[in-house]
């Protein structure tokens, strides 16, 4: 099942468009890392999912086949804006009390034990939380939901590193626990990096990277030479992108038998999730998304049905 | 209600088989579809949940209000029957009993409120509607809007247009009810006044008050208010917008749209009742012009045409409001 997928997405504002043709099918039961510059249309993206925004053009659906906003999708899927918008008048518990009345499925218990083991005091007022404290309710409300889905949008922009480590290893446990799929977005990749086992990469409203992280870094190579032109390569290899690092030239290559020795003069080595990323943000007609295309077909059927 | 439901379907199956499963509705949402929405009793408990401090504040104003008048309009009653059952009525007991009377119409001395004096009393309640509407209707969206919170109140399981209607529909009914509770017991308050013919029905001040008017009235600043919240999105803008749209409107009202309800009565010759409300005031009561007049066996259905097309100006702005709520983007 599909917990996210579009086709021909796009949204515009006034004459900007945030978005525009993206179609992605993001597969469940992963942690999804949905990253790209400021401006790239993550929330934009994240908010057509969660049923806020309404696409100016093409379709996006949730959970295997129901729209996105419909009264089904809006049931299992949880949602944690950025900066975690909670009523900051309310005390905590009635603040759990508003969200059970709000939604179908809600696990009272769940709710207060995780409280409970936080350290949260469900007397107190949530604007004198601290903001670790805000994002750690916000994520229990969103779970006590027992959401399929849970979507967090830039979770960890306010948090100190302290409560960002624990903000993820709550997210962790939730995964681990109940096997909810996510998708969360970040303009900090290297946040994500340590729990997600999917990748996503935006730039300027266009999907250029998606695909299990396994996959993408086993389908990457770095070669580096001191001396050997790149010029000879570059019809033999798909190159994806190269950079003079003083007299040393970088390709990172994309390939289908990572094991194949290097080329003479060149020396190769694995990469890491960060350079890749960097590598395709670089150069923006580059695009490599593993397993997109079968999924594709069948959105296009169902777009169509 | 807080019973844990069922692991989601599905999202323990490996992820490299889920990848192969082909698009459409899964057979756990198949009877999801069918289960029934949020209950509105559930959000009737959030909407007093979040509103109840306005909720109250405007209980406070009305029932302080409501308990000087009734009080006053006890003493008031008192002296208007000792006042009427009083023989001969010029003897210097009557006269003073009329004077005590009177004293609840201009006010003694002292304050409004130690004195008295319907006449004060009834310009500062006209503001009333427009200060419950404003207060308790500019905020239900605004401040959603303005703190980020509806991107956590419209991606509940009930979704935002029951959300909407729920809160709209409540708040409004909750204040146009205590809004024509309070306006019975200022006409009950008032009415000693009107049988002696100190004041008419049709007086613009008094005919706002009466009737369904006053009900009408706060519901319309509701409407306008939760409408401006949505579309300028501050409370405190929202509030002043939806005051100055409010004042326009029942002052043209007042002056233009009322006055023409009904086609006017003329007399040429002889003078409409004290109770009419003679429309052309400019003519002196000796000239010889004629007189336009509305009579006041008309003041009920005025009542009624104002109350209907101030209804279904907040109805549609109701429904403006809900329109913008559902397609509003984040």
């Amino acid at each position: 099942m599909n917990v996210i997928e579009s086709a021909g997405l796009g949204k515009r504002y006034g004459r900007t468009w945030a978005l525009r043709d993206c179609t992605l099918a993001i597969p469940g039961g992963h942690v999804v890392a949905l990253v790209g510059p400021n401006g790239a249309g993550k929330t934009t993206l994240l908010s057509m999912a969660v049923g806020l925004t309404t696409p100016t053009a093409g379709v996006i659906m949730v959970l295997g086949g129901d729209l996105a906003g419909s009264p089904d999708a809006l049931d299992r899927i949880a949602f944690v804006a950025q900066d975690a918008p909670l009523y900051g008048n309310l005390p905590a518990a009635d603040m759990l009390h508003l969200a059970r009345n709000l939604n179908r499925r809600w696990d009272q218990q769940y709710a207060e034990s995780r409280l409970r083991d936080l350290g949260i005091p469900l007397g107190r007022k949530i604007g004198k939380l601290s903001g670790g404290q805000q994002a750690q309710l916000a994520l229990t409300v969103a779970l006590a939901r027992r959401p399929d889905l849970l979507v967090l949008d830039e979770p960890l922009a306010m948090l100190d590193p302290v409560a960002r480590d624990d903000f993820m290893a709550s997210v962790q446990k939730a995964v681990a626990d109940d096997g909810v799929s996510v998708v969360l977005s970040s303009h900090v990749l290297a946040e994500l990096e340590r729990m997600a086992d999917y990748l996503i990469v935006l730039s300027h409203g266009q999907v250029q990277v998606a695909g299990e992280v396994e996959h993408l870094l086993a389908g990457h190579r770095m070669l580096t030479s001191l001396t050997a032109e790149a010029g000879q390569l570059a019809g033999r290899m798909h190159v994806v992108h190269r950079r003079l690092a003083g007299a040393q030239s970088q390709l990172l290559i994309r390939t289908t038998t990572p094991a194949e020795p290097a080329p003479p003069g060149w020396e190769s080595r694995g990469v890491g999730l960060e350079e890749l990323v960097l590598a395709y943000l670089r150069e923006s007609g580059a695009a490599v998304m593993p397993g997109l295309a079968e999924v594709q077909a069948d959105t296009r059927t169902e777009v169509q049905a | 209600m807080n019973t844990p439901t069922a692991r989601p379907q599905g999202s323990e199956t490996p992820s490299t088989a889920v990848r192969t499963i082909p698009v459409g509705p899964s057979a756990a949402s198949a009877p999801a579809a069918r289960r029934r929405p949020v209950p509105w009793t559930r959000l009737a408990w959030v909407t007093w949940r979040q509103h109840r401090f306005m909720l109250a504040g405007v209980a406070t104003l009305l029932g302080a209000m409501s308990l000087y008048l009734l009080y006053m309009g006890l003493k008031i009653h008192h002296a208007y029957a000792a006042m009427v059952s009083c023989s001969p009525g010029r003897s210097p007991h009557c006269q003073q009993l009329a004077s005590v009377f009177d004293q609840y119409w201009g006010g003694g001395r002292g304050s409004v409120v130690q004195a008295g004096g319907a006449q004060e009393i009834s310009v500062l309640l006209l503001v009333f509607p427009v200060l419950i509407g404003v207060f308790a209707g500019a905020p239900v969206l605004a401040r959603e809007l303005e703190t980020g919170t509806f991107r956590f109140a419209w991606t509940q399981g009930s979704g935002r247009l029951r959300w909407t209607i729920a809160k709209l529909v409540l708040l409004a009914a909750a204040l146009t009810a205590a809004a024509a509770a309070f306006s019975e017991l200022f006409s009950w308050y008032y009415q000693p006044f009107l049988a002696v013919g100190r004041t008419y029905e049709f007086l613009p001040i008094v005919f706002n008050l009466r009737g369904v008017d006053f009900a009408a009235w706060t519901l319309a600043a509701f409407a306008i208010s939760a409408f401006a919240g949505a579309v300028i999105r501050r409370t405190v803008p929202a509030m002043a917008a939806s005051l100055a749209a409010w004042t326009v409107l029942i002052v043209t009202t007042m002056l233009v749209l009322r006055p023409h309800y009904e086609a006017p009565l003329i007399l040429k010759h002889s003078f409409p009742g004290p109770t009419a409300w003679v429309l052309n005031a400019a003519v002196s009561p000796t000239g010889n012009g004629p007189i336009t007049y509305q009579p006041a066996s008309r003041f009920w259905t005025f009542q009624f045409i104002e109350g209907g097309w101030l209804l279904v100006l907040a109805l549609l702005l109701g429904a403006a409001t809900i329109w913008l709520v559902r397609r509003r983007a984040a």
